[in-house]
């Protein structure tokens, strides 16, 4: 337990980076509405997302004036906060979110409930109405308190301007430190007219938020001993790794140890794909050597990872050798699907450090071998390597197109998806060599995540060639945000993988469904009405707009667009919807059963 | 399995819906719930009795104690603490009756708290056993209402849930 009386979190050194607290100046009288803008350019805030409307139009007047601050007005509140997670995932600074009341407020929760999903640090400040009106049913008002209470990891109603500094202060620590997440501060329009003397640095008292602890010196030491004895170990690394800025360390890990890596989802890049210790993505649709090392091993070593069912299958028939080592920086995602047998609560980064040299020590001891365990995978992976067919309708195979974008912009860029087939494919072929370059939305899976997840990436990273990795439903719930883009100069590059139809719901139907195609035809694609048009619809955004239907076209297209920095670039990518997703496990069963293909499993090792 | 949870929170609008909202989450049902002051001025204490098995009840502990307002959870042992219930009865009674019901209301030590022609307010304390068995023994005279607290407990000795709590 802490009492915590410092004024502004601690840097870390990759999380997300605090300003250090300015002198005291003298007494000054600000209204509730200059102390938001004064406190968040105190934090170091340097670009916003967001839409006025009443209830938070002072603080808007405000920010009007601001030097400090960039605002970028988006053209729907579910953009505003996905950009503020492309942000902070592709920069590990905290990302903000600004709407009005009502439903402004609401059309922000998709938004947050995937920042708490995919642990992003995030500041999502709201309008409320006057306190004075509160629970009158008053116009536009709702509890987004009470609403966003399970999807926030705090959330703060402010109805007095005194509250503000230390309330968003407050707010900055509890969303970037130990296990980062979305944390709402709704704010009254009352509290934001009224003035206040604004003292800085504000006293914040947190006694219920627990800092992050030091892990445990003699468990770190059993985890180093167990993985030097072990016959069979997986490093099974987690999204914690990349929000922790821990990818060097792990890669240190790795090297000295020489045990292979897998990465899920949500920490493709934590470890180089080209190193050949790593052997890809496991889960549903992870690589069969990924998937079958988890399966087979004696030794997991989850760090910064939750078991979520999309990575395990069938919990009970996930891993049923393996001994677990959990390292996480919450406590309550250990044990919470499979009970670890070491537990270890602490930061990715230091426990990482402190496992190596443990490590390192043991080694001397105790040689690890792992050389008929490296002889099974390496013959996994020159049995199953990644790859797809070609369609037999004479389409574009949509994993070509993914590979070449991958291929041609390089592991510089950023690739942000959607979410879908599309999204599997970007995070199987797309070659990720760093972290913090593919963003997507993994434990809420939200369409729509990728157009303004790609713009927020974009602000936070001018320099850096940004992509959507975008389906034709996915694009069609969030591409408003184009005019963001193309009136504030954010040239990102969208590939839309036009299948014409929800294509992940698809492929489910002709696995699971008996081919019954329920309702996921969205007639965008090859031999349909194409509504709406997507290469007019870009220029109507004064985008670029390409159409690319041919394997020959793909190259130039993609060229054209890396060329193109004026303005938002939309590529057509016209692709065949028989396209399929594999490896796959089907939902339900043990990992045991992925398959490598339709109707083709791999033979795995059963004792 | 019956666990009895006791948490130290801020006294903060919301914070028992953020605790409820915990354990609905789960589709946990609360037996019981209390909440009161502790004896740090901003400080509350809510008493809760579920009824889960021990892997589940983990995990809710462990979410509870991420809720930024909540500062303590402590699962109090059943053998080293004090458990009160208090309940308020209104029993019908008329002449013939009257004696009887005060009978079983002394044989319990509990009290009447209220009189009228035909009927009486009876509190009793004690664990849940004693309140039940009251009740039970009172049954047949016709219980009009009863209202009843969430159970209160306190750890047995000295020590304190509000030890190691700064006290500003």
């Amino acid at each position: 337990m802490t009492t915590e009386t410092a004024t502004v979190p601690t840097t870390k050194a990759a999380g997300p980076s605090a300003p250090k607290p300015t002198p005291p100046a003298k007494l000054e009288v600000l209204t509730g509405s200059g102390a938001i803008l004064r406190t968040l350019e105190l934090l170091g805030i340097k670009d916003v997302f967001g839409l006025p409307g009443g209830a938070i139009m002072p603080f808007y007047d405000e920010l009007m004036s601001s030097e400090k601050i960039r605002h970028i007005l988006v053209r729907h509140e579910q953009g505003a906060g996905h950009a503020a997670e492309g942000y902070a995932s592709s920069s590990g600074k905290i990302g903000v979110a600004i709407s009005t009341s009502g439903p402004g407020a609401t059309n922000l929760v998709t938004a947050i409930a995937d920042a708490h999903m995919d642990s992003v640090p995030m500041l999502a400040i709201t309008g409320q109405v006057f306190s004075t009106s509160m629970g009158t049913d008053a116009f536009q008002e709702v509890d987004i308190v009470g609403i966003t209470m399970p999807i926030t990891k705090h959330s703060f109603l402010v109805t007095s301007p005194e509250e503000i500094p230390e309330t968003l202060v407050a707010a900055y620590h509890i969303a970037t430190t130990g296990r980062p997440g979305p944390v709402l501060v709704d704010i009254t329009k009352d509290a934001q007219q009224k003035s206040a003397p604004f003292i800085w640095p504000p006293k914040v008292d947190l006694p219920g938020y627990r800092e992050v602890t030091k892990a445990h010196g003699k468990q770190v030491h059993n985890a180093a001993t167990m993985i030097a004895e072990a016959e069979r170990p997986v490093f099974y690394v987690g999204g914690g790794v990349i929000r922790a800025g821990a990818s060097k360390e792990l890669h240190k890990l790795a090297k000295v140890t020489g045990v292979p890596v897998v990465t899920t989802l949500m920490a493709r890049g934590a470890f180089p794909d080209s190193d050949p210790q790593h052997l890809g993505m496991p889960g549903m649709h992870g690589s069969v050597p990924a998937v079958l090392a988890l399966q087979e091993a004696d030794l997991i070593i989850a760090l910064g990872a939750r078991f979520d069912d999309r990575v395990t299958g069938k919990p009970s028939e996930f891993a049923p050798k393996a001994t677990v080592i959990h390292v996480d920086v919450d406590p309550a995602e250990i044990s919470k699907i499979r009970t670890a047998d070491v537990p270890i609560v602490g930061d990715a980064k230091e426990v990482i450090k402190e496992l190596t040299e443990e490590f390192e020590d043991v080694a001397k001891k105790h040689k690890p071998d792992y050389k008929s365990w490296w002889q099974r995978l390496d013959e996994l992976k020159t049995r199953f390597p990644l790859g797809y067919d070609e369609p037999d309708d004479g389409l574009l195979a949509p994993q070509y197109v993914i590979e070449r974008i991958g291929e041609i912009t390089g592991p510089e860029a950023i690739y942000a998806a959607g979410v879908g087939q599309h999204q599997m494919w970007a995070a199987q072929f797309i070659k990720y060599e760093r972290p913090n370059a593919w963003l997507n939305s993994g434990g809420a899976g939200t369409m729509g995540y990728g157009v303004p997840a790609a713009m927020g990436a974009k602000v936070a990273n001018p320099d850096r060639t940004v992509w959507c990795i975008d389906g034709d439903g996915c694009f069609q719930m969030t591409n408003q945000e184009l005019a963001t883009c193309m009136i504030n100069n954010i040239p990102i590059k969208v590939a839309i993988i036009n299948n014409s139809s929800l294509g992940m719901v698809r492929q489910w139907q002709t696995l699971f469904y008996n081919g019954r195609h329920s309702f996921t035809d969205l007639n965008t694609g090859h031999d349909t009405v194409m509504i709406p048009d997507f290469v007019k619809l870009a220029e109507s955004y004064g985008a670029l707009g390409i159409r690319v239907t041919k394997k020959e076209e793909v190259d130039a297209a993609i060229k054209l667009a890396n060329e193109t920095n004026d303005r938002p670039v939309v590529i057509d990518f016209i692709v065949s919807a028989d396209a399929m997703v594999w490896p796959m496990v089907p939902q339900g069963v043990g990992n045991s059963s992925v398959q490598y293909a339709r109707d083709k499993a791999p033979e795995w090792e059963v004792e | 399995m019956v666990h009895v949870l006791s948490l130290l929170v801020e006294d903060r609008p919301g914070l028992l819906t953020r605790v409820a909202g915990l354990f609905a989450r789960r589709s946990f049902n609360i037996e019981s719930l209390a909440v009161g002051k502790s004896e740090i001025a901003g400080l509350s204490r809510i008493t809760i009795v579920v009824d889960v098995e021990q892997g589940p009840l983990e995990q809710v502990t462990k979410q509870l104690n991420k809720l930024v307002n909540v500062i303590k959870v402590v699962e109090l042992d059943q053998n080293q603490t004090v458990e009160r219930e208090h309940m308020l009865i209104k029993v019908k009674v008329d002449n013939t009756t009257r004696g009887q019901v005060l009978e079983a209301t002394n044989l319990f030590r509990a009290r009447v708290v209220d009189v009228a022609p035909d009927a009486v307010v009876i509190e009793v304390t004690g664990d849940s056993n004693k309140t039940e068995a009251l009740l039970r023994v009172l049954e047949p005279y016709g219980v009009k209402e009863i209202a009843q607290s969430g159970l209160l407990a306190i750890g047995r000795g000295s020590k304190s849930i509000t030890d190691r709590v700064p006290k500003n």
